[in-house]
């Protein structure tokens, strides 16, 4: 079996998927718990700065303003079986949305394998 | 035997002694006195006796006055990046420590030595030599000279710290150094000397300026332009975002300098007297008033800004520092008010420019220093202080010298700054590396960092 064989296999068997939401950082707070509501408790929030289509925003100097071109954000990283992806956007959709530029992206990739470093754990297990 | 208490261990035989001793020196008081009345001398009354109540004062005013300078340096480091706040707040701890020494040796009797030609001190108080407890009447007659030596050596001091907001950013500590000493010695000194020492050639016309609104603002406002048209801008000004790395520190400083400058102005007052009280009410007056329409305007054009409004609060400081002695709270307001309005849209002009004259010290300080030395022309009344008449008690010519004042100081300033901003950096460079620039003068110049 080829190597790249292998890795389509496993992806298949694994059937997990990574989740990177970048979401307004007032909204964790809703977010967190509209996951949990759904069994999702597990994640990674890091603190970032970004841009999209709104680009930057003007802030006040003394007298006049000067303007940041990036701006605050919260990205939340989780890992969620392939069964419960939807649930995930649905869940930080439905808090994180304000219909305005700035509510942010949700990007979902396939994922190889994930390891519980406590118990050696593997695949869906150690998630 | 031995008592726990000193005193006691003589038993009564030292209390009998010191009352004898009493006794005798109060008949030989009577004697002098009686003497001094036959002989005619009425030398004892012209000898300045010093007062505890102004000493007092005095010596808190200093003290409060020092608070400011490391206050300049809060006010400044919140609105620098975050790689270069240790560096700004250095500023004005290291003139703190190179200016002490530099009033003492030279910087006093430059500034207040005996006049030369309308222009400088001579150097008899060269390393305070005869400065001391006996109060000198020229300048204030009630406290020890020297602590009308300290009192003003603060307000050298916090005028070179006001410019280091021209530069920030960019500039070498050791050229920062030099050009600090220098600039002291042949630009703060010189101008000092001609408002404030006797015999200087602005106070023989008659200039009004209470707390050093020529000496210490329009000085230190037109070196900052000066020095910051002779350094160039930062690397991506007008391009990048400048952001202020923390509101907060600078509003502590505002806060610090407001309270500082009651030392500043009503210190100037010289003595612990109602003239102290005026100029008291007129600083927090003025301050609160150039505040508030700051705020005003901020929220006129966007929103209600907090470094706005501690920017007004020191800027209506700086306007009612040469007038503080001069004038009545209501001319206070006025005073607060305007230079608010006009150190707003100069701020603004200034942007428009390109000068990077980053902290804005020529706004603040050169705006509201001419302003406030124009409007005591105006403002001064006799009612509060018999030494100064300005337009509204009749006198139009008051404006006119004001305005010779803020023109000789701002000039000269102007151009000696220019001057020696120009030979620092021909002989030893004003600028740090590009690189250095990029990663900030904390790590760069003083291998440290602000934040961990």
């Amino acid at each position: 079996m080829s190597l790249n064989m292998q890795k389509k296999l496993m992806l298949e068997v694994n059937k997990m998927k990574k989740i990177e939401a970048v979401i307004r950082p007032e909204n964790l707070e809703s977010v967190r718990v509209s996951l949990e509501k759904k069994g999702i408790v597990s994640m990674t929030v890091l603190e970032v700065q970004g841009r999209g289509r709104q680009k930057g925003v003007c802030l006040q100097w003394r007298a006049g303003e000067y303007c940041v071109e990036f701006l605050p954000k919260l990205r939340i990283d989780m890992v969620v079986p392939d069964d419960k992806l939807e649930t995930a956007i649905e869940a930080i959709t439905a808090v994180a949305k304000t219909g305005k530029n700035g509510d942010g992206k949700i990007f979902v990739y396939p994922v190889e394998e994930v390891v519980r470093v406590s118990t050696g754990e593997r695949g869906k297990e150690a998630i | 035997m031995f008592s726990r208490y000193p005193y006691a261990f003589d038993g009564g035989m030292n209390m009998m002694k010191t009352n004898k001793l009493k006794k005798h020196l109060k008949y030989f008081l009577y004697a002098a006195t009686l003497l001094a009345v036959l002989t005619g001398t009425v030398q004892a009354a012209e000898e300045p006796k010093i007062d505890t109540g102004d000493t007092a004062w005095m010596l808190i005013s200093t003290a409060l006055v020092m608070l400011m300078i490391p206050a300049v340096g809060l006010f400044y480091g919140g609105m620098v990046r975050k790689k270069n706040a240790l560096s700004t707040i250095m500023f004005s701890f290291a003139i703190l420590a190179l200016i002490s020494v530099q009033w003492v040796l030279v910087g006093y009797t430059l500034s207040f030595g005996s006049d030369v030609r309308g222009i400088i001190g001579n150097l008899e108080w060269l390393g305070l030599a005869g400065v001391g407890i006996v109060p000198n009447a020229d300048y204030a007659a009630t406290i020890p000279a020297l602590v009308f030596m300290m009192f003003q050596g603060m307000f050298a001091i916090i005028t070179v710290s006001l410019i280091t907001g021209a530069f920030v950013e960019r500039i070498k500590f050791s050229a920062f150094l030099v050009f600090s000493l220098l600039w002291a010695t042949l630009v703060y000194d010189p101008i000092a000397h001609w408002v404030w020492g006797a015999g200087g050639w602005l106070r023989g016309m008659g200039a009004l300026d209470f707390a050093g609104g020529t000496v210490v603002h329009v000085s230190a406002g037109a070196a900052a332009l000066a020095f910051a048209i002779v350094i160039g801008a930062r690397k991506g000004f007008g391009n990048q975002p400048m952001e202020p790395h923390n509101i907060p520190m600078t509003v502590l400083g505002a806060v610090l300098l407001w309270f500082g400058w009651f030392g500043f102005n009503a210190g100037s007052a010289l003595g612990s007297n109602g003239l102290a009280a005026s100029a008291f009410v007129a600083t927090n007056t003025a301050a609160a008033a150039a505040a508030l329409t700051w705020t005003l305007l901020s929220w006129y054009h966007k929103r209600p800004s907090v470094l706005g409004t501690a920017t007004g609060a020191v800027v209506g400081l700086v306007a009612i520092t040469p007038a503080s002695g001069f004038v009545t709270p209501m001319a206070a307001i006025a005073i607060g008010a305007i230079a608010a309005v006009l150190s707003y849209y100069v701020m603004l002009l200034r942007m428009k420019s390109k000068i990077d004259e980053s902290l804005d010290v020529f706004a603040c300080h050169g705006v509201g220093g001419t302003w406030g030395a124009i409007a005591t022309g105006i403002f001064a009344t006799a009612a509060v202080n018999s030494a100064g008449s300005g337009l509204i008690d009749g006198n139009p010519g008051q404006v006119v010298i004001q305005i010779i004042a803020v023109a000789a100081t701002g000039i000269f300033s102007f151009v000696a700054t220019f001057i020696l901003a120009k030979i620092i950096d021909a002989a030893i460079g004003l600028r740090v590396k590009d690189e250095e620039e990029a990663v900030g003068l904390d790590v760069a110049q003083h291998a440290e960092k602000a934040y961990a």
